[in-house]
């Protein structure tokens, strides 16, 4: 089971009321995934230099940010706000992320960066997706394009951070539908090589996958194709970017992922359900993407790729 | 009789629709604003036409038994899954398993069907105006495979005695199922249902394909696998 859902503005009007469509969008996926739920959105970028992260509290869901945000401004001698939103918060800072990361791990361990780039925020959260978005008053958010994930957890536990999207780098983030049976021996594999894991959940795996061929060069395409020949399992994977998203589905589509595009938005869903809610649906073209192939927007436009392999 | 799916329950529509009796003088259904809702006229078992003007999601027309329903859109997943008989009609293109394990009536899809379109046939006739995924027919057993496009990898992988016409050309044959000879009582068979169906397509393009018949007969050498 699990739930995906992505949506990418093509005008302002959905823009404005991105946060109303996309929790429509999470909500009407909740039969498919009532455990947790979580959304990647893409809006109101920071300078050049500069780095916005999410952070969660792994213990206190009511943590007081301000006390955060008062001593990274002490820290970087500029004033740095909190934004608080349910458990999460986003902080602005003027500072790299290789600066920001080890002053938070020394001196406030019990936060999880939970999202770093320049326009992405993510929340996530265990319960149902309504709630979730409750909480996280999902529907004030304005976006360019965002994804979101409802997930049945079937192979490890319940809990914010075994909750989808899972950042694989700065502005990047995977959410996944199916299972992996060889995340195990992979894991191992990729904390060789200095990925580190927060969970034992399988989709981080494919998430710390991306992040790896990512830091190699590879583009997104290159490294989604690799992906298809190294993890074993199932899978209907999107994968948000700082201008857009991509799409791709295991070579035999075990998984359902429908695709459809107005003169103003691109959406994906694991059912077409949950595009119905959004405006002028019914006329929208509506496909199937094929097995294996990576189907991805952004502001150029749309690309499909030539499959990986068929059968 | 008008059903609008935003204002009356999906449980509420598919008991009206199972109630109707042979002999009813209500036998005609228009349902609306499906928006993808599943298990849409699953069930039925009469002599009616029930059409759905939208796109409809999982499973709908299951189990369908001499209804006529037609679904003026795209289908998701497993339409006319386990149809028994009666028509199931799709405008719009089908998603998966279209026509799944179904035992007789016809599934008429003027659209593409994606993978596994009658995977485990066991006597329904389906025909595809457009193309059809990768694993059509799987399994196979009994009744007709129409494809006037293309197909796609592993088609009638491990097939039984259902038989396949296809327009196209397969991206691959899948194990045991070979092309055959097309002999006159095919051909009369390929021309009854694309009538019935309503395609416009020339029998003599088509080619038929079918079990070798290698994989399910009893073979001595494998007894000591019971």
């Amino acid at each position: 089971m699990c739930g995906i859902v992505g949506l990418f503005a093509k005008s302002s009007r959905v823009e404005e009321k991105f946060g109303q469509h996309l929790s429509a969008m999470l909500i009407e996926m909740a039969d498919r995934g009532p455990d947790s739920a979580g959304v990647a959105v893409y809006r109101n970028g920071v300078p050049e230099g500069w780095t916005k992260v999410t952070l969660c509290h792994r213990q206190d869901p009511a943590y007081d940010w301000d006390v955060l945000a008062a001593q990274v401004s002490a820290w970087l001698g500029e004033t740095v706000p909190a934004e608080r939103r349910g458990s999460h918060a986003v902080l602005r800072v003027p500072a790299a992320l290789e600066k920001l990361r080890p002053w938070l791990d020394a001196n406030h361990p019990d936060i999880r960066l939970v999202s770093a780039g320049t326009k992405i925020e993510i929340f996530k959260e265990k319960g149902h997706p309504r709630d979730v978005s409750k909480s996280f008053q999902l529907e004030d958010i304005n976006a360019t394009h965002g994804l979101g994930h409802t997930r049945m957890a079937t192979e490890s536990a319940v809990t914010t951070a075994h909750s989808h999207p899972f950042s694989t780098g700065l502005d990047l983030c995977l959410v996944h539908n199916g299972s992996l049976s060889n995340h195990n021996r992979l894991r191992m594999v990729l904390e060789r090589r200095g990925i580190e894991f927060q969970t034992d959940n399988d989709s981080e795996v494919a998430a710390g996958y991306l992040t790896w061929r990512l830091r190699e060069g590879d583009d997104l395409e290159t490294a989604l194709k690799a992906a298809s020949r190294d993890l074993d399992g199932f899978y209907t994977f999107a994968v948000g970017t700082r201008d857009g998203f991509a799409v791709m589905r295991d070579p035999i589509a075990c998984k359902h992922a429908v695709l459809a595009e107005t003169d103003e938005w691109v959406a994906m869903a694991t059912e077409f359900r949950a595009i119905a809610v959004l405006p002028g649906a019914e006329k929208a073209a509506v496909w199937e993407p094929q097995p294996g192939r990576v189907y991805s927007w952004n502001r150029e436009g749309a690309t499909v790729s030539a499959p990986e392999f068929a059968l | 009789m008008v059903f609008d799916l935003d204002e009356t329950e999906l449980r509420e529509v598919n008991s009206r629709l199972q109630a109707v009796k042979p002999k009813d003088n209500m036998r005609d259904f228009l349902l609306s604003n499906p928006r993808g809702k599943h298990n849409l006229a699953v069930g039925l078992d009469a002599d009616m036409r029930a059409r759905i003007d939208g796109h409809v999601g999982f499973y709908c027309a299951g189990m369908n038994k001499r209804a006529e329903i037609v679904v003026n859109g795209h289908a998701g997943p497993g339409v006319a899954e386990n149809m028994m008989s009666g028509t199931v009609r799709v405008r719009g293109n089908a998603s998966q398993s279209a026509g799944a394990t179904g035992h007789g009536g016809l599934l008429v899809i003027e659209g593409d069907a994606s993978s596994r379109c009658g995977i485990s046939m066991k006597g329904i006739d389906i025909v595809v105006a457009g193309s059809v995924g990768h694993m059509s027919a799987f399994m196979a057993q009994k009744g007709h495979l129409v494809i006037c496009g293309d197909a796609g990898g592993g088609l009638g992988d491990s097939i039984y005695e259902a038989v396949i016409f296809l327009r196209g050309k397969a991206a691959s044959l899948g194990a045991d199922c070979v092309e055959k000879e097309m002999r006159p009582e095919h051909r009369e068979t390929l021309e009854r249902l694309l009538r019935e169906a309503g395609i416009e397509a020339d029998p003599a393009e088509f080619r038929r394909y079918g079990s070798a018949r290698t994989l399910y007969n009893f073979q001595v050498d494998n007894a000591d696998a019971l």
